[in-house]
């Protein structure tokens, strides 16, 4: 968006995941801005895990991340619509089977 | 085919399918969520300058250390709020050059002067009280990253009113300086945190629309209405009463009745003309200015890393 002249170069945006607990992925929790990757962790400390919601932090920078595009969604993820035979109750077993 | 987008879009958000940042938008439904969000981030910063008012002055270390962790979340919900803005399109740095310059607003209630330790208790009894029922909602909103850093938002705010009302019912058991202190915080809070829900619904005009696109779920007039039902009976457990002497149970509504609000005032206040509105804009502007130092210093520091 616009930018005034007195303005210098932000810090640059970091996007935040958090493992709230081991044996748990990562999970994004939002973004923050920090001069470098070590910074970014320190914040991300103190302004996503507060409340003990996290035992281990990743921080990416926003920029090298590459995001699908929305508006392929309908061609990038239909075909997988009718293939019902990928999930397993699209098959009848005889009664006498258990456990499968 | 700006038509077509607008009716898919009103399908998406009529089925309850949020809006995420890459998905096409109106013009204007981005733009009134800038506004609503960098406001909001606004007043999540400049709201911690009554409180930190009273920090190295608490009564007591327990109060001390609960007062710091309340306005440290403050600055975290303003930080949620930022990076959500940012997701529309917005920079930090122009949000930050919008409140500084006076183009932006934050919440009026924050223009008013913290005079004596009960407003601790008063603040985080009716301001958080106020703002957690208008923010509850929020969650539900329909832009996604909104919603999302509004459920963090909420879900530190609970702690927040509690210690406001344990401030009150403490001093509520104490001596009469500290009920007379309790009461005279009531009475000064108490308009003011009711005009924080906004103008009446009638004076309102882009309620509607907001209402429309789910970026807002209760009038104003609504919520008022709610918090008021609420705060006039825990007022009775605190043993306080409120400064308006038409609060009074009205059995077919169902609701209390309360008294005119002044709203002169609160226009006057979100004129710039509050008790503190000049106060609390230097101080923002102070805290910018001189840590542009630490700023500098660390972008050098970080390129100088780089290049290494
Ligand atoms: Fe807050
Ligand atoms: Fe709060």
């Amino acid at each position: 968006m616009s930018t005034h002249s007195n303005s210098k170069i932000e810090w640059p945006l970091w996007e935040i995941f958090v493992r709230s607990k081991q044996g748990l992925d990562h999970k994004h929790v939002g973004s923050l801005h920090a001069a470098d990757a070590a910074m970014a962790i320190e914040n991300a400390r103190d302004v996503y895990t507060r409340r003990m919601e996290g035992i281990s932090i990743w921080a990416v920078e926003s920029k090298n991340i590459h995001a699908s595009n929305p508006d392929e969604a309908g061609s990038l993820y239909d075909p997988a619509n009718d293939k019902a035979y990928r999930h397993p109750t699209f098959y009848d077993l005889p009664n006498e089977v258990e456990y499968m | 085919m700006q038509n077509q987008q607008d009716v898919l879009f009103q399908n998406k958000v009529d089925k309850e399918i949020r809006i995420e940042p890459k998905d096409w938008m109106p013009e204007k439904y981005r733009q009134t969520l800038i506004r609503q969000i960098s406001q909001h981030a606004h007043s999540e910063i400049i709201g911690m300058l009554p409180e930190g008012n009273w920090i190295t002055r608490a009564p007591s270390l327990r109060r001390k250390a609960i007062l710091l962790a309340k306005v440290q979340d403050e600055a975290g919900h303003g930080l949620y709020l930022y990076s959500a803005a940012e997701t529309l399109g917005i920079s930090r740095d122009e949000m930050y050059h919008q409140l500084h310059t006076g183009k932006a607003k934050y919440s009026s209630i924050f223009n008013y002067p913290t005079l004596s330790w009960a407003d601790m208790g008063v603040i985080g009894w009716l301001v958080d009280g106020a703002a957690i029922m208008n923010q509850v909602p929020l969650c539900r909103s329909s832009y996604g990253p909104y919603a999302r850093a509004m459920v963090r938002v909420c879900k530190e705010e609970s702690f927040h009113q509690r210690q406001g009302f344990d401030i009150l019912y403490t001093l509520g058991k104490g001596s009469e300086a500290q009920r007379k202190m309790a009461q005279d915080a009531i009475n000064r809070w108490w308009w003011p945190s009711i005009m924080m829900f906004g103008p009446k619904d009638d004076e309102s005009p882009n309620s509607i629309q907001s209402m429309k696109w789910k970026i807002k779920r209760f009038s104003n007039d609504e919520l008022r209405q709610k918090f008021i039902d609420v705060c006039a009976e825990q007022v009775k457990v605190l043993g306080f009463t409120l400064p308006d002497k038409d609060l009074k149970w009205n059995e077919t509504r169902k609701h209390y009745d309360f008294g005119e609000i002044n709203w002169d005032e609160f226009w006057q206040v979100i004129q710039g003309n509050g008790p503190c509105n000049k106060e609390r804009l230097e101080a923002r502007k102070k805290a910018w200015t001189d840590g542009e130092w630490v700023r500098d210093a660390a972008t050098a520091y970080a390129a100088k890393n780089k290049a290494a």
